[in-house]
């Protein structure tokens, strides 16, 4: 849908570009506009949400375009954080700048990513499912324990005053003032996670209708038939890991960068299912459903935590239930509610779409 | 010798625990393809529930063993309903959606539960009452426990009715002739509908079984305590052959020994650099090392009957 | 038609972080509500104070106990109708969840920030107090920890990080040597759940028994969510220790202290403050836990504060877990050190905090230049028939037993007022008879740890 709409913008330029002046001018403004009335935490939760729209994309391309389900995906973002932790901390002292950092966490994942995707090429729909799962899980096991014999992740500690970015001698770790106004170092991080994800989409949009992304979806709807047509599976499903790895290994690397402490417990399997739930919830396939997601369940459960409890007073005067355990419930009630009711996801790539109104009935599978 | 003869007791019952709950996982997986994400959470409601009546019932003076029937009697219905309510709403609906659209509703479903569990039961860790006595009893060196035993003999017992009732019955027949294809099961005049429904009500109501096994031989119940076992037994389902049960079997008792195994010798074979903090680690590396050189499982068929 | 309709879409898409913070009005004015601090009507005003755990998830029981501590005290304080700067003060408590999460940690810190508290207690885990320390910090928000014991916190630097829990470099050698003081073990068992806080305290065991001479065996883990032990606990019995560590929580410390003594293993069990609580006796049952030692950072509840005890009770109709003393207390120590700044402003009653001399329901209060609690005590534990009881206090690598502490304590009350140090040298001093082999082993460990 959106493709077509960008084949048809490209006819006509001019609405085009005001279209991508208004976008670009609501995102730049935003963090300011939050800051000043919602405070300095709504930048930092739209951080998260850039992240987790990372994280969403890069799953995209093994789920979405390859049609590989992938449980383990979070082991990716793992491997990036402490790429990023280990070179710039004081854990073995190196302080290594952060764009030598990133590309060298990227390429670790990307690593790991072939390293997963090597022996599971023969696997199909939900081994490849477990085998990822106990993937992922060996990753952060072996993360939680290399501090002995040699002390390489510090173990369950976690490795803490990580450094900040630092671009030109500006750190993004604290505040500056720019003339009147007050640049936060959330709101500095925002910036630099913009342009790396229009950055990202961009690669993504290119990708899905390059021959890579063609072979891909080729592969997703039939493995044998793509073969014949001269598809290199092998090839294929090994670029689809790398990729998705790699964005993954990018988006870890900058979560260790703004929280400047990280430890395995933020690697465990409930995140990689996060990040499947938003590509499966926005999507699958579509890049804009798949961003919708993830910006979706960052934002709902934050939404919720400000909103329940003090609607809850309104209403009945004191609290009922407790906030935290009605956030949650709210949470599963809409996950359940929102596949019931579009089941190819809030909005379904083109091609879904039309299999799910093709298949009108028919058995699963 | 008594150490290994105590390791493989201790993986028989974890293993045996493992294999209940899997069977629940691969009977719905064999039939409809599904993975139910949300079993874990039946075995934690059926624990839950249990832990209630005796608490109710410990002061009345009834005899243990009595006490601990009523529970369970009371826990296999409340968790039979949820796993057809659970069907009804959070499943059928999605029938011929993509695949994966299930797989949220179940992890929707799985929070949904644990949340509910948390406001009536609490954050706390609930001491199981320990009604039963534990008795240890001697063989050749190592100590088996009358609770161990009875998770044995349950457990066998559970899996040997089920298997009897799919491969013996009218109804059996007709959830292998459901799992095969659905569509022409439908023209032979079975109501599939009902057969899937009956698959996770027999699932939730085995669920509910090993919720009080394991709360019963841990002492523990918490509202957490679904989701790592339910993910060991899919572990489990999947290394025997997803969808088919005796795989699910031999998948959770292989797991169950291995994991015992792992443990206990892996730091002296490792000259201590692994020790049991890898325990997890082994679990995994051999269901990956099954599955790269047997992709559909230990019993899996590519074709084949799946019931 | 159609490029109009899908320009309409992606400009939704694209604006959605608006649209979605747009929607966001509730929690403004509820902030609003509470933070009118700064101008107030001139006889009130509203001071917040920030309260963090874990609310949902595997610990969320102590998450709540927490909360209830610091609760208590707020309701206590508003009770009593403190003023500071010439206006009655209406302290209100902001409870948040952090999931144990450290990325919802700092959202959570942030969020505080925002919201203009005057200081925060929590966060219950290191894992989260640590990422949100330096929010807090840059904001000059004063934290106080109950129960976050990783050494890390207070090392970073931050002069308003404080804890009132001793450290697991603290308690984890006190435990040790009144295990090998006491129980006299040849080789000792170390276990832990592979998480900061369980193998922290484990390290620190194993340094101090090594360093007494103490053999100790390969390190054995388990997680945090371990519910079956036997696995590990069977390769333990046939190395046949005189005594086991266990560094982990209660709802794994439960059972591994049930199957252990099912598999027939009579060696002494031996926890940290992580499950040291009366319930360990019903969750591992009552035989096994009989004669169950463990730790607690602090003076035991049970001799300091009654009030306290009783309050709790009264206002939650259940006992305190674990952590609600010192919730309680730092709740106390922050209004406390507000009182004597007569500020609710941070960068005024900060340099109070840090001087602070304060007699809680732990027991005497006063921070170091860290930011850590001076001179913390650590009390051992014994389970006996149906309750844990106090059988000694370590300080300094020293045992005391639990009575000539008391004695002392008792005598120098009455002698000096507020001297909070005095009274635990001389109950040192005397008690030095008392357990003279378990200081012996404290002096020959003391050295090599830190």
């Amino acid at each position: 849908m959106i493709d077509e709409a960008l084949a048809r913008w490209k006819r006509h330029p001019a609405a085009l570009a005001v279209g991508i002046a208004l976008v670009a001018v609501a995102l730049a403004v935003l963090p300011f506009a939050l800051t000043a009335n919602f405070g300095t935490t709504w930048v930092r939760i739209t951080n998260f949400a850039i992240l987790y729209i990372f994280l969403a994309l890069g799953l995209n391309i093994v789920v979405g375009f390859a049609g590989l389900l992938d449980l383990g995906y979070i082991a990716f973002y793992a491997v990036g954080a402490y790429a990023y932790a280990l070179l710039a901390s004081p854990h073995f002292g190196l302080h290594l700048p952060f764009w030598a950092i990133l590309p060298i966490g990227a390429a670790v994942a990307a690593i790991f990513g072939i390293l997963l995707g090597a022996p599971t090429l023969k696997l199909r729909g939900d081994y490849l499912a477990i085998v990822t799962l106990g993937f992922g899980e060996i990753v952060r096991i072996f993360l939680n324990n290399l501090d002995q014999p040699v002390n390489i992740t510090n173990g369950p500690r976690g490795i803490a005053r990580i450094d900040p970015v630092r671009i030109d001698g500006v750190s993004f770790g604290v505040t500056d003032r720019l003339g009147g106004l007050v640049v936060t170092g959330p709101i500095k991080y925002y910036y630099l996670l913009l342009a790396l994800v229009v950055v990202v989409i961009f690669i993504n949009v290119r990708l899905q209708n390059s021959r890579i992304g063609r072979a891909w979806e080729a592969i997703r709807e039939d493995e044998v038939a793509a073969r014949a047509m001269g598809i290199s599976t092998v090839h294929m499903k090994l670029l689809a890991f790398a990729m998705g790895a790699c964005f993954g290994g990018i988006a870890g690397g900058m979560f260790a960068a703004i929280q400047t402490f990280i430890s395995p417990e933020s690697f465990v399997l409930v995140e990689s299912v996060m990040v499947l739930a938003m590509v499966v919830l926005g999507g699958m396939g579509n890049i804009w459903g798949v961003i919708l997601g993830a910006l979706l369940l960052s934002f709902v459960p934050e939404i919720l935590r400000f909103t329940v409890e003090p609607l809850q007073r309104q209403l009945f005067g004191r609290m009922l239930v407790e906030p935290e355990v009605i956030r949650m419930l709210i949470f599963g009630f809409a996950l359940v509610l929102i596949m019931i009711l579009r089941p190819g996801g809030l909005w379904p790539s083109a091609v879904r779409k039309r299999e799910l109104a093709a298949r009108d009935g028919a058995a699963p599978r | 010798m008594d150490i290994f003869i105590q390791q493989v007791i201790n993986g028989l019952t974890l293993g045996a625990v493992y294999a209940v709950v899997a069977l629940g996982y691969t009977m719905v997986y064999g039939i409809i393809q599904l993975i139910n994400f949300a079993h874990g959470e039946v075995v934690m409601i059926g624990a839950m529930i249990a832990f209630s009546v005796i608490v109710a019932l410990a002061p009345g003076g009834l005899p243990p063993l009595v006490v601990v029937l009523i529970a369970t009697g009371c826990a296999i219905p409340v968790c039979m309903f949820l796993g057809y309510a659970m069907e009804r709403v959070a499943y059928r609906p999605l029938r011929g959606a993509p695949r994966l659209a299930p797989l949220i509703t179940a992890i929707g479903v799985s929070i949904i539960l644990q949340h509910f569990a948390m406001m009536i039961w609490g954050r706390s860790p609930l001491p199981f009452p320990q009604v039963i006595t534990t008795v240890g009893y001697d063989v050749g060196g190592a100590t088996i426990t009358n609770v161990q035993i009875v998770i044995l003999v349950v457990s066998t017992a559970m899996m040997t009715a089920l298997a009897l009732m799919v491969y013996r019955t009218k109804f059996g027949a007709a959830m292998r002739a459901t799992a095969q294809n659905p569509q022409i099961a439908g023209l032979m005049g079975i109501d599939t509908d009902r057969v899937i429904a009956a698959t996770f009500v027999i699932g939730a109501g085995m669920a509910a079984v090993a919720g009080v096994m394991v709360a019963n031989y841990y002492g523990i119940a918490h509202y957490t305590m679904g989701a790592p076992l339910g993910l060991k037994a899919f572990c489990a389902a999947v290394l025997g052959g997803i969808g088919n049960l005796p795989g699910a079997m031999l998948g959770g008792i292989l797991l169950g020994v291995v994991e015992a195994l792992g443990a206990g010798y892996i730091g002296d074979l490792t000259g201590n650099w692994f020790g049991s903090n890898y325990q997890d680690v082994f679990a995994f590396i051999v269901l990956i090392l099954v599955l790269v050189f047997r992709p559909q499982g230990l019993l899996g068929e590519r074709v084949g009957e799946r019931a | 038609m159609q490029p109009r309709l899908s320009a309409i879409a992606l400009a939704t898409v694209a604006a959605f972080g608006l649209v979605a913070c747009g929607k966001e009005e509730p929690p403004k004015p509820a902030a609003k509500a509470e933070a009118p601090a700064a101008p107030p009507p001139p006889p009130t005003m509203t001071v917040n104070i920030g309260h963090v755990a874990p609310l949902t998830g595997g610990i969320a029981h102590l998450g709540k106990d927490n909360e209830n501590g610091a609760r208590l005290a707020i309701e206590q304080a508003n009770a009593a109708k403190i003023s500071i700067d010439g206006k009655e003060v209406k302290f209100v408590l902001i409870a948040e969840d952090d999931q144990a999460d450290p990325k919802v940690g700092a959202t959570v810190a942030q969020k505080l920030v925002d919201a203009k508290v005057a200081g925060v207690v929590g966060h219950l885990n290191s894992g989260t107090s640590i990422p949100a320390s330096p929010i807090y910090n840059q904001a000059g928000i004063p934290v106080i920890s109950g129960s976050a014991t990783n050494p890390k916190l207070t090392e970073q630097g931050f002069k308003q990080q404080f804890r009132v829990v001793g450290r697991d470099d603290q308690q984890g050698p006190a435990v040790a040597i009144y295990l090998a003081g006491t129980a006299k073990p040849k080789t000792v068992a170390v276990i832990d759940d592979a998480t900061a806080y369980g193998a922290g305290l484990a390290d620190e065991v194993e340094k101090t028994l090594k360093a007494a001479g103490v053999k100790v065996l390969a390190r054995e883990k388990g997680t945090d969510k371990t519910t079956d032990w036997k696995a590990v606990l069977t390769k333990v019995k046939g190395r046949n220790p005189d005594a086991i560590f266990y560094g982990g929580m209660d709802a794994t410390g439960g059972p591994l202290l049930k199957q252990g003594r099912e598999l027939g293993i009579k060696a002494v069990f031996a926890f940290g403050d992580g499950a040291c609580t009366d319930e360990m006796r019903k969750l591992a049952g009552e035989k096994a836990a009989e004669g169950l030692i463990c730790s607690q950072a602090g003076i035991p509840a049970q001799a300091s504060s009654k009030k306290f005890l009783d309050a709790y009770k009264a206002k939650y109709n259940v006992d305190p877990i674990l952590y609600a003393p010192f919730t309680y207390d730092a709740t106390n120590l922050l209004i406390e050190a507000m009182k004597k700044a007569n500020s609710a402003d941070p960068a005024k009653y900060l340099p109070e905090l840090q001087k602070i001399h304060f007699n809680g329901a732990t027991g005497p209060i006063a921070f170091d230049e860290k930011g850590d609690r001076k001179d913390a005590e650590i009390t051992i534990f014994t389970m006996k028939g149906d309750k844990l009881e106090p059988t000694a206090i370590m300080k300094g690598g020293k045992t005391i037993a639990y009575n000539d502490f008391l004695q002392m304590l008792a005598t120098a009350v009455s002698a000096a007022g507020d001297a909070a140090k005095a009274p635990v040298d001389s109950a040192a001093q005397a008690g030095r008879d008392a357990a003279k082999a378990a200081v012996e082993a404290g002096k020959a460990a003391t050295g090599t740890p830190k």
